[in-house]
């Protein structure tokens, strides 16, 4: 057992550290984010330059190397920073379907990816799904040796900037089937794709995607198109823990500004840091982002292990950080007073994005009860 | 970083799941969770672990530890709680051990730390006082000085098991002009020393875990100062560093999540087991989720002291979490057993007697254990506590 991070770990995590305090200060996010495009492409290409966007993947894909853990790395200083650009819609959820692809794919689509050229979304809710990654109403069907895809995808994430997307379809079955879901890489600008963009109250932008019969090849299709359930959520596991690791940053970050914040306001002729009531909750605030931290780990490091096993710590790190992000969240705009009300403030935008982190591949109801089906799963198999 | 045990942590493992098989003592399997065993009970399997040299894995090999890393420490006590074994007391192993091998002189080294790897001596610990609880430093109990004797007077509490006690460690105020965590000195005493009363407190599980312990005039060689005069709290907060440490108890409550799942699976309602009941379900599911983020923070913090760094203030996140997690349990386990939470076992048994107690097995203790471990959140610095020294000692509040 080992809990340190290699040297190249390190380096990521200092390198990044260094460019998001010199480029992502909170002002200046706060322009790019009010902006017309509300991202930097020429921040993404010195994320491509520092080797962000390889380091996940292995050398024969063309990557560094590394692994989960190297993503946890990047997604930690991105919340740290409140980074908008789309890493886990790109490198984790694209980057992880594309591992899975053919040589072909991986040698037109992945090696763009990791130059920078190629930005991806993940299209996978819909309008009545929810948090079900089976319940689609999206369809594709066979059409010759290609496919025809039609549906509505909602609140994608990183549709704006994306010249691709990688869309869950059903392929065959009835809605919420766990056979016959297919997994699809669409050219945004393909004939009959039509999008509305919009920002998210977290600072991002997303899209109410529409597929109109859609026409895209037989290369379009990453795995098996009858059977990719497994997959997409093997993807979106490894997308959690990603996400665990950014809330993990952006908790770090309103814990500090918050006890700051403490030392320095004053009621009743005293700092509000010397109330027991608030160094009690200030505490509480703390643990839970060593829970956090060591849920992220876990999670992270059982992402290679048997199915039943990955997915139980991906839900139990989701349930634990959705909850100790809000407990966070909500803790920091209550000891900030008023001022935490205020846009022009940092803590109200961590406070959004924690927030949001928890309905993002299902909250933690939704993973409470999967982790509480996968335990009852868990025995039923023990007792054959 | 990798979760990986490498094949030598694998055969590590292995032998001491072997080891663990032929020699617990059979007649206390089953009684790993009981606070009111007898004295040879409580040290039976000490003292097998002392003869092999695994009574005290933390500490260090020049003292008789075992030299083991901190992931074979962790493997030692899955293992042990596997099967619900009794572990040595904490007193010597865990909290007097540290204290003397660290700022003990070679005299009292050589006298005491043979006696605690054994479990050939029990030891009490004398910190608390009816005035002096979580506000530790406030203690009023003196040692004059007289020759080469201190004079111990007043009256401790919560002296948990002393009655059972050999020796004891207390805090006693040798300098009563200073600040209150100044002139506190660490001393050993003979429990036998004349002017020693034990006193027993019942407790309202119906145990006699914890007593008072009263010192009038009691003579205790200067040579039992532990480190320097006027010094003790130093080693008084180090010596609770190391007990919260031991405290987080995960392998013990993973044990205890398992015995409820066993449990929610006999216990119905409306004829369904309550495992299958989405509303408890969930709670376990919420313990056992709650308690991994306990566990991995525990191997984080054990693999921060591998790499040389003792146990810290964090060690108040595992005293904290770990304690909460203990008592949610025994309370879950309350709530599974439904109406057989209600008949009082202990009141049911008379000295000697063999009564069995009514309901499933399982219910006997089950509100008696919920009521004991409301303990935890108080005892070896309250929770509040913990939050205080986070807030200053981490948050600089």
């Amino acid at each position: 057992m080992d809990f340190n991070f290699t040297e190249e770990q390190t380096m990521i995590r200092d390198s990044l550290a260094r460019l998001i305090k010199d480029q992502y200060d909170f002002d200046t996010r706060r322009k790019v984010v009010a902006s017309k495009d509300g991202w930097r492409p020429e921040m993404w290409a010195q994320f491509a330059e520092l080797g962000l966007l390889a380091a996940p993947f292995s050398e024969e894909d063309g990557g560094l190397g590394g692994g989960p853990i190297d993503a946890m790395v990047v997604m930690e200083e991105f919340g740290k920073g409140l980074v908008v650009e789309p890493f886990l819609q790109t490198v984790v959820l694209a980057g992880g379907f594309l591992k899975a692809g053919t040589e072909a794919q991986k040698q037109d689509h992945l090696a763009a990816l990791i130059s920078g050229e190629r930005v991806f979304a993940f299209a996978y809710a819909e309008p009545k799904g929810r948090y079900n990654l089976a319940d689609l109403e999206t369809t594709a069907t066979k059409d010759g040796s290609g496919w025809k895809i039609s549906g509505h995808k909602a609140v994608v994430i990183g549709a704006p900037w994306a010249s691709h997307l990688i869309v869950t379809a059903r392929t065959s079955g009835g809605r919420r089937d766990a056979k016959g879901v297919g997994v699809f890489i669409v050219a945004k600008d393909a004939k009959g794709v039509t999008t509305r963009d919009y920002p998210t109250v977290d600072g991002r932008r997303a899209s109410e995607v529409h597929f109109d019969n859609v026409t895209v090849g037989a290369d379009a299709v990453i795995g098996d198109p009858s059977d990719s359930l497994g997959l997409v959520e093997k993807v979106t596991d490894e997308a959690i823990a990603a996400l665990c690791a950014e809330a993990c940053g952006a908790m770090k970050v309103a814990n500090a500004q918050t006890v700051d914040y403490s030392k320095t306001r004053k009621q009743f002729g005293t700092p509000i840091g010397k109330f027991q009531v608030l160094q009690h909750r200030m505490a509480d605030m703390f643990i839970e982002h060593e829970q956090s931290i060591s849920m992220t780990y876990m999670a992270t490091l059982k992402l290679e292990e048997d199915e039943v096993t990955r997915k139980k710590a991906a839900s139990a790190a989701k349930v634990r950080i959705g909850q100790a992000g809000r407990f966070v969240g909500q803790q920091s705009i209550q000891i900030h007073g008023g001022m935490g009300m205020t846009d022009e403030l940092a803590i109200g935008h961590y406070f959004k994005r924690l927030t949001m982190i928890d309905s993002e591949f299902g909250n933690v109801d939704h993973h409470l009860k999967r982790y509480t089906e996968l335990s009852a799963a868990d025995v039923a198999v023990a007792a054959e | 970083m990798n979760l990986e045990f490498s094949p030598e942590e694998i055969a590590f493992r292995d032998e001491v799941r072997t080891f663990i098989r032929d020699n617990y003592p059979q007649e206390l399997v089953g009684l790993g969770n009981r606070e009111d065993l007898t004295r040879e009970q409580f040290l039976a399997w000490h003292k097998i672990l002392g003869k092999k040299g695994w009574s005290a894995p933390a500490w260090p090999q020049k003292y008789g530890g075992t030299g083991w890393t901190s992931t074979q420490r962790y493997i030692w006590s899955e293992e042990n709680a596997r099967v619900d074994a009794l572990m040595p007391l904490p007193f010597g192993i865990s909290m007097v051990g540290p204290v003397i091998y660290t700022f003990g002189n070679e005299e009292q080294k050589a006298k005491h730390l043979p006696g605690i790897l054994a479990g050939d001596v029990w030891w009490a610990q004398g910190y608390s006082e009816p005035g002096a609880g979580s506000d530790l430093a406030s203690l009023k109990t003196t040692a004059v000085r007289d020759g080469d004797h201190y004079i111990l007077n007043g009256q401790k509490t919560w002296t948990t098991l002393a009655q059972h006690a050999d020796w004891g460690f207390f805090l006693c105020r040798t300098d009563p002009s200073a600040k209150a965590q100044e002139g506190i000195s660490f001393i050993l005493v003979d429990m036998k020393s004349p002017g020693i009363e034990v006193r027993p407190i019942k407790l309202i599980d119906g145990t006699h875990e914890v007593n008072e312990t009263w010192l009038t005039d009691v003579r205790v060689p200067v040579e039992n100062l532990v480190g320097k005069e006027n010094e003790g709290w130093t080693y008084a907060k180090f010596l609770l560093a190391h007990e919260r440490s031991g405290i987080a108890g995960v392998a013990r409550s993973k044990r205890g999540v398992e015995r409820l799942r066993t449990i929610a699976t006999q216990e119905t309602m409306d004829g369904t087991p309550l495992i299958k009941t989405d509303e408890f379900a969930r709670k376990i599911s919420q313990l056992e989720i709650d308690l991994t983020a306990l566990e991995f923070t525990e191997l984080r913090t054990l693999a921060s002291e591998a790499a040389g760094k003792g146990p810290g203030p964090e060690s108040s996140i595992l005293k904290i979490k770990g304690t909460e997690i203990q008592q949610r349990l025994t309370e879950l386990t309350l709530e599974a057993v439904g109406n057989y939470g209600a008949p009082y076992a202990r009141g049911m048994m008379h000295d000697g007697s063999n009564e069995v107690g009514v309901g499933p097995d399982y219910s006997n203790f089950s509100a008696d254990s919920y009521f004991n471990m409301r303990k935890t959140s108080i005892y070896g610095g309250s929770n509040e506590i913990q939050r205080n020294i986070i807030s200053k000692m981490i948050l600089g509040l």
